[in-house]
């Protein structure tokens, strides 16, 4: 397909726009979709970048359709990205299962809104995280990245076709309202510049190849439609050769497997942020909109010298275990901003492990936190 | 926390290496079937098999080679057609092989890709994924089996399912009308309808054939027994006897009005050809008023 459309420069344009550029940048050249505020500017920059470099975008009946149709456009051999937010993310559950089982690269942004239900349709919410984590049935390991700008939302676009690609899943873009309609400077590097993952080939002939074979990364590689590898692919559990099997041994086998390629190659995976740690006796642990508030609060308290610390989960899934264990020992708390009533800050109580406590600083949605909240609770724990 | 793992038992692909090496390529369309796939996991009399083998000859008769091929099912027993069949297969999640099929079709036009999926599969939960693709003209070619009943899950009412029939949910006969399904396609914008029951298995070849060569969003209705799940909980009788069924009361009415073609508990079963009726697909519309602006400005840049 054609490169002429490509883009590069200095651009004054939102989130969803700046999400939709670092699709192509990716090599997307497949977009299915459903308009749903706050993430509709996405499918609109879609619909009229991905023809200019001979890609396809549809709109869908609904978000089921549309993450279905992305699954069917990656098993064509064309990478490919849905975007919603909290209502379709919901109805796109049941075939983000169907890639997790099936191993199918893909990417599905979700523009956070605050629900339950429809919620606050228009505002800013981070009640979906954990959603990304467990929203589809039985077991399986996602990823997901969050972005706390419009730069980062090209970047981290990018970024997940390259996991996705690299590790045969649909990976989560976990953007939220604010940064998705936020407008900043972003940068479009050359195309050159942009690194560009694709999928691993099988190097054997067709009657050798086992489909769903992990190598040394525990991910198979990958043939797609037409090839001439005949492949069986089924939302069931299969073995190797991607046959059906209702065995307790073969499902053991498979989804183990599934688990382990995120696992344990979670280090190369994961990504934070460290700002102002050292020396930290506080660490905020915050993300996407939030970290940006979080960085204010903790400029301001290193001015008045207070020993904070914000570490910027970029990372959501698989979660930062490491850097939060690691950062647990020797600090007096951690204080977790999140619009919603407590998802990660779970995860990082987990990871502290009674070494220290953690504070956790919900806000229903609709509205962020102000840096004077996250001062506050500091001055609580360093008066 | 420590976490100790069970050994898990290792693939022993010899051991299905000694399956297919024992069992394929005894049958004459072994090249059609998936090594070490049969048997089959249909119960007897079921209409299956003779779905899956006019499938396989319409192949044969287009020529179409299985590397030019590929087949999307939903959830069901025809959701199991994929599996059997030695070309690329998806089976996918219920009622969602139409827009899973829409994604591979639109990326790779160069295949030609079918949907094999059942009634409930594709009218029930499926039914808003139907009706668009044949509005977009998609260029699918769906065959639904027809057996007016959920056969896997054990014979529970369908959207197919005739008015008084028994099913395990409709215990005291079903109180609800069921979609009459050509009527339903040709009204959404499929360019081929056509229906046949699986006594009619020449007929069916020829009526797949015939959509494997015309391009669009075709749909072949094929009314299938289900002993177990339908037959005799309305007395219809074995495998066998609902075949009889079908050879003395089906009417061959092709170019039969689709509204006229219901189909009632024990009554007349309409079948043939209904309705061709050509127009450009969603990709031939895209590529030439979408597309084509850029193509052509690269050409001029060129």
């Amino acid at each position: 397909m054609s490169e002429s459309g490509i883009i590069s420069g200095e651009f004054f344009i939102n989130g969803d726009e700046a999400c939709a550029e670092g699709a192509i940048a990716a090599g997307c050249r497949f977009f299915a979709g459903y308009p749903i505020t706050p993430a509709t500017e996405i499918a609109e920059r879609m619909a009229r970048r991905l023809p200019q470099v001979q890609g396809i975008c549809i709109q869908m009946e609904d978000e089921i359709a549309s993450m279905a149709a992305i699954l069917g456009a990656s098993w064509g051999g064309v990478k490919s990205m849905t975007a919603t937010s909290g209502p379709g993310f919901s109805l796109m559950m049941e075939n983000i299962g169907l890639g997790m089982m099936t191993e199918t690269p893909c990417v599905v942004v979700n523009i956070m809104r605050a629900g339950p239900s429809t919620g606050l349709p228009t505002l800013v919410g981070q009640g979906d995280v954990m959603q990304a984590r467990w929203g589809s049935h039985g077991v399986y390991e996602s990823i997901a990245l969050c972005p706390s700008s419009p730069q980062e939302m090209f970047d981290l676009t990018v970024e997940a076709f390259n996991l996705s690609e690299t590790y045969r899943l649909p990976v989560f873009v976990m953007g939220d309202e604010l940064v998705g309609h936020m407008t900043e400077k972003v940068v479009i590097p050359p195309p050159e510049k942009i690194p560009r993952v694709s999928r691993r080939r099988p190097a054997e002939p067709p009657e050798q190849h086992l489909p769903f074979m992990g190598g040394e990364d525990w991910v198979p590689p990958m043939a797609c439609a037409g090839e001439g590898y005949r492949l069986h692919v089924t939302g069931l559990t299969h073995d190797e050769m991607g046959y059906p099997q209702t065995v307790a041994q073969v499902h053991e086998r498979t989804v183990r497997r599934l688990v382990d390629k995120i696992r344990r190659n979670r280090r190369r995976i994961i990504r934070t942020e460290a700002f102002c740690t050292e020396g930290a006796e506080v660490l905020v642990v915050a993300y996407g909109c939030t970290a940006r508030t979080a960085r204010e609060a903790v400029e301001i308290l290193r001015l008045q010298g207070k020993k904070v610390g914000l570490l910027r989960l970029i990372t959501l899934w698989p979660f930062p275990e490491e850097a939060v264990r690691e950062a647990a020992s020797g600090i007096k708390a951690f204080i977790v901003p999140e619009i919603n009533y407590g998802q990660m800050a779970y995860e990082v109580e987990r990871c502290a492990h009674g070494q220290t406590e953690t504070v956790l600083l919900p806000l229903m949605g609709g509205a962020i936190h102000t840096p004077e909240m996250i001062i506050a609770a500091v001055k609580d724990v360093l008066p | 926390m420590k976490i100790k793992l069970q050994p898990a038992v290792p693939f022993d692909r010899e051991a299905i290496n000694r399956v297919i090496e024992g069992q394929h390529g005894l049958h004459p369309d072994d090249h059609y079937l998936k090594p070490g796939r049969i048997p089959h996991i249909w119960c007897p009399g079921c209409g299956l098999g003779v779905a899956l083998n006019t499938f396989i000859n319409a192949l044969k008769m287009t020529g179409i080679p299985v590397d030019r091929a590929a087949v999307v099912s939903g959830i069901g027993c025809t959701g199991r057609v994929a599996g059997y069949l030695n070309m690329d297969t998806y089976h996918t999640t219920h009622g969602r092989a139409i827009p899973f099929a829409t994604g591979l079709a639109l990326t790779r036009p160069d295949l030609s890709v079918t949907v094999f999926s059942g009634d409930g599969d594709l009218f029930a939960i499926g039914g808003n994924h139907f009706i668009h693709a044949a509005r977009r003209n998609i260029n699918l070619k769906v065959i639904c089996v027809n057996n007016f009943n959920y056969g896997m899950t054990g014979g529970q009412v369908a959207p197919t399912t005739p008015v008084t029939a028994r099913t395990t949910t409709t215990p005291y006969g079903n109180s609800e009308a069921a979609f009459n399904l050509p009527y339903l396609a040709h009204a959404s914008g499929a360019v081929y309808v056509a229906r046949w029951t699986t006594f009619h298995a020449r007929q069916l070849v020829v009526s797949i054939a015939e959509t494997l060569n015309i391009k669009g969003f075709t749909f072949i209705e094929v009314i299938s027994p289900c002993p177990i799940g339908y037959g005799r909980p309305n007395k219809i009788g074995s495998g066998l006897e609902e075949m009889i069924y079908y050879k003395e009361n089906s009417i061959v009415q092709n170019g039969a009005d689709p509204r006229e073609v219901d189909i009632a508990l024990k009554g007349k079963i309409i079948v043939g050809k209904f309705s061709e009726t050509p127009r450009p697909t969603f990709l031939e519309e895209y590529e030439e008023k979408i597309l084509n602006k850029f193509r052509r400005k690269e050409t001029q840049a060129a």
